[in-house]
């Protein structure tokens, strides 16, 4: 009861400076064998509405630990997770994942997995509006052809494609990527970040986006979250990419400040937050 | 003209044939050249006297074993029927059984998986009862059903049900976090999770407990029929010709149970690779 009381007294009164999503204090501890296992600590973070956001830090630091903490798959040990004032409590449609490894359904068509999510996200739309709904979805990743094709016989990057199309055709507030284009060759790669960067322009939803790979995030992101590693890691700086948009990938790369922000974050991870490798 | 096009038919069916024959006679020979020197090394070990059964030829020379090898079909009401029949019966009791331990044992199955209270708490209980054989439950089923046929459903229904039970249940347990996750995160209803999710998942291993258990279920009812006189039933019929010593009478039986337990097992098989999705990884 009082517990209810406070999260409303504090959503009530922070709500005309509430930002769309916020990240406060947030920690998360695990338990295991060894005794509590701190992955996160305190983390703060502000995303505004249409923000695309990539997330960035070795292996292990805990990315996607606090990314499934904003689509509710994980809860904080600590602090909490608010989007537009709402506690994040557990999964929903309104802040859809893109897995990663798919995560589509074998036994269904990419259409069906589609379909699928229209389906149970919006049950009273009638059927045609939702069949229209996947296909167009399906043809803005370029699938229009194997739409009745499963997940076995299309390739890594088409099945990223149907995963992309599955999350963005129940129009989700909150879209998380979890490394998204990690397993793909670097011209698929290429491709889906063009296509993915085009989606998000015309649709605009906030993006939250894991990755390894610095140049991806320069290209595609408009802050990039820099973690420090873990145990207890936190958010170690924030660094805005000014790049104006719509943003062309050689065009970019011959501004003298991408090098500048390029060789910043790679000094960033690998000499102040060298991974403990180099000492293993 | 015509008498050519002919000719040349039947001699380019006569290769074909000859083609089929060349890919197949590796895989036809050997188990046909294995099963003729079983029967020839019987009939010697018979005719010697080495072992106390009468050989296969018995299945022509002994006159009421013949009349049953000539004549699966006929009737003459009570137990008196043709081996055909007798199978038949018994058959029918195997479906219905089995098809009471298939319903109940997916239901119960998909429940004990999806709830790790639940199966907690019974499996110790499944894999217990897995072990009691088949003939051990006849006597209980006696006493308790009173009544031979439902006592001989019974039988089948306890024998066959584990292994479909097990199996569901760690089917359901095996579905991917992936999926699960999608469930959560679209928040899929009960129905559609079961219909889309958990039901194409668990099918493979549903279907392998449906095999086993199709296999265990003909073994449990010639078991059950042997200790349950009276009835129709090739169980029955193998116990009768035993009481009479009409032993090349068993021998036929034999057959129609190997090969009734051979077909059964294929036909699941089949039906196994049909239905079961096999785009699954
Ligand atoms: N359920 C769990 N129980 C215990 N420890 C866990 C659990 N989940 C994650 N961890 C630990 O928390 C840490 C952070 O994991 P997380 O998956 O968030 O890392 P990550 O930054 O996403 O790494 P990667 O780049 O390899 O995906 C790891 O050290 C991991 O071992
Ligand atoms: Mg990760």
């Amino acid at each position: 009861m009082t517990y209810t009381e406070k999260t409303k007294k504090k959503t009530t009164r922070s709500k005309s400076r509430e930002a769309f999503l916020t990240i406060e204090g947030v920690s998360k501890v695990y338990p295991t064998a060894q005794g509590p296992y701190t992955v996160l600590k305190d983390v703060n973070l502000t995303v505004n509405e249409g923000e695309f956001i990539c997330v960035i830090g070795h292996s292990g630091c805990g990315k996607s630990t606090l990314l499934n903490m904003v689509s509710g798959f994980a809860t904080p040990t600590d602090g909490e997770v608010r989007l537009e004032g709402q506690r994040i409590g557990e999964p929903g449609p309104d802040r859809m994942v893109v897995f990663q490894n798919y995560a589509l359904l074998p036994w269904l068509t990419a259409f069906e997995n589609v379909y699928l999510a229209i389906d149970s996200v919006y049950p009273d739309k009638p059927e045609p509006e939702k069949r229209a709904i996947t296909r167009e979805h399906l043809a803005m990743v370029g699938l229009t052809e194997a739409a009745d094709k499963k997940p076995t016989q299309i390739s890594g990057g088409m099945k990223q494609r149907v995963s992309i199309a599955r999350a963005l055709a129940i129009r989700p507030k909150v879209l998380v990527l979890d490394e998204p284009f990690g397993a793909l060759d670097a011209i698929t790669k290429e491709e889906l970040q063009e296509e993915l960067l085009k989606i998000w322009t015309d649709h605009r939803c906030t993006v939250l986006m894991i990755t390894h790979d610095i140049d991806e995030a320069l290209f595609l992101a408009d802050k990039l979250v820099m973690m420090t590693n873990g145990p207890a890691a936190n958010i170690g700086e924030v660094m805005q990419i000014p790049f104006p948009r719509p943003r062309d990938r050689s065009q970019i790369m011959e501004d003298p400040e991408y090098y500048n922000l390029r060789n910043y974050a790679l000094d960033y991870l690998f000499r102040r937050f060298a991974h403990d490798a180099d000492e293993e | 003209m015509t008498a050519n096009i002919s000719k040349r038919n039947s001699t380019n069916s006569q290769s074909a044939i000859g083609a089929w024959w060349k890919k197949q006679s590796q895989n036809i020979l050997p188990p046909l050249i294995a099963v003729v020197i079983f029967l020839v090394v019987w009939q010697l070990a018979s005719s010697i006297g080495l072992v106390k059964i009468p050989g296969p030829t018995s299945m022509v020379t002994e006159q009421r074993t013949r009349i049953y090898l000539m004549y699966p079909f006929f009737d003459l009401g009570g137990t008196n029927k043709g081996l055909f029949w007798q199978t038949m019966a018994s058959l029918q009791r195997v479906f219905i059984g089995y098809s009471l331990a298939a319903i109940v044992g997916i239901a119960l199955g998909i429940l004990v998986g999806t709830s790790a209270m639940l199966n907690k708490a019974l499996d110790p209980i499944f894999q217990f009862l897995r072990m009691i054989p088949p003939l051990a439950w006849v006597p209980i089923s006696l006493a308790a059903l009173q009544q031979n046929q439902p006592a001989a459903l019974f039988v089948i229904f306890i024998t066959a049900i584990w292994p479909i039970l097990i199996n569901t249940a760690v089917g359901v347990q095996q579905i991917p976090q992936d999926y699960i996750n999608v469930r959560r995160v679209l928040r899929l209803s009960n129905q559609k999770f079961f219909f889309k999710i958990l039901l194409p998942s668990a099918l493979p291993y549903i279907f392998t407990g449906l095999r086993i258990a199709i296999g265990l279920a003909w073994l449990a009812i010639i078991a059950a029929e042997i200790i349950m006189s009276g009835i129709v039933g090739i169980g029955f019929f193998i116990w009768d010709a035993y009481q009479n010593n009409y032993i090349s009478d068993i021998i036929l039986a034999l057959f129609y149970i190997g090969a009734v337990g051979l077909i059964l097992d294929k036909a699941m098989g089949y039906l196994q690779e049909r239905i079961v999705p096999n785009d699954k990884k």
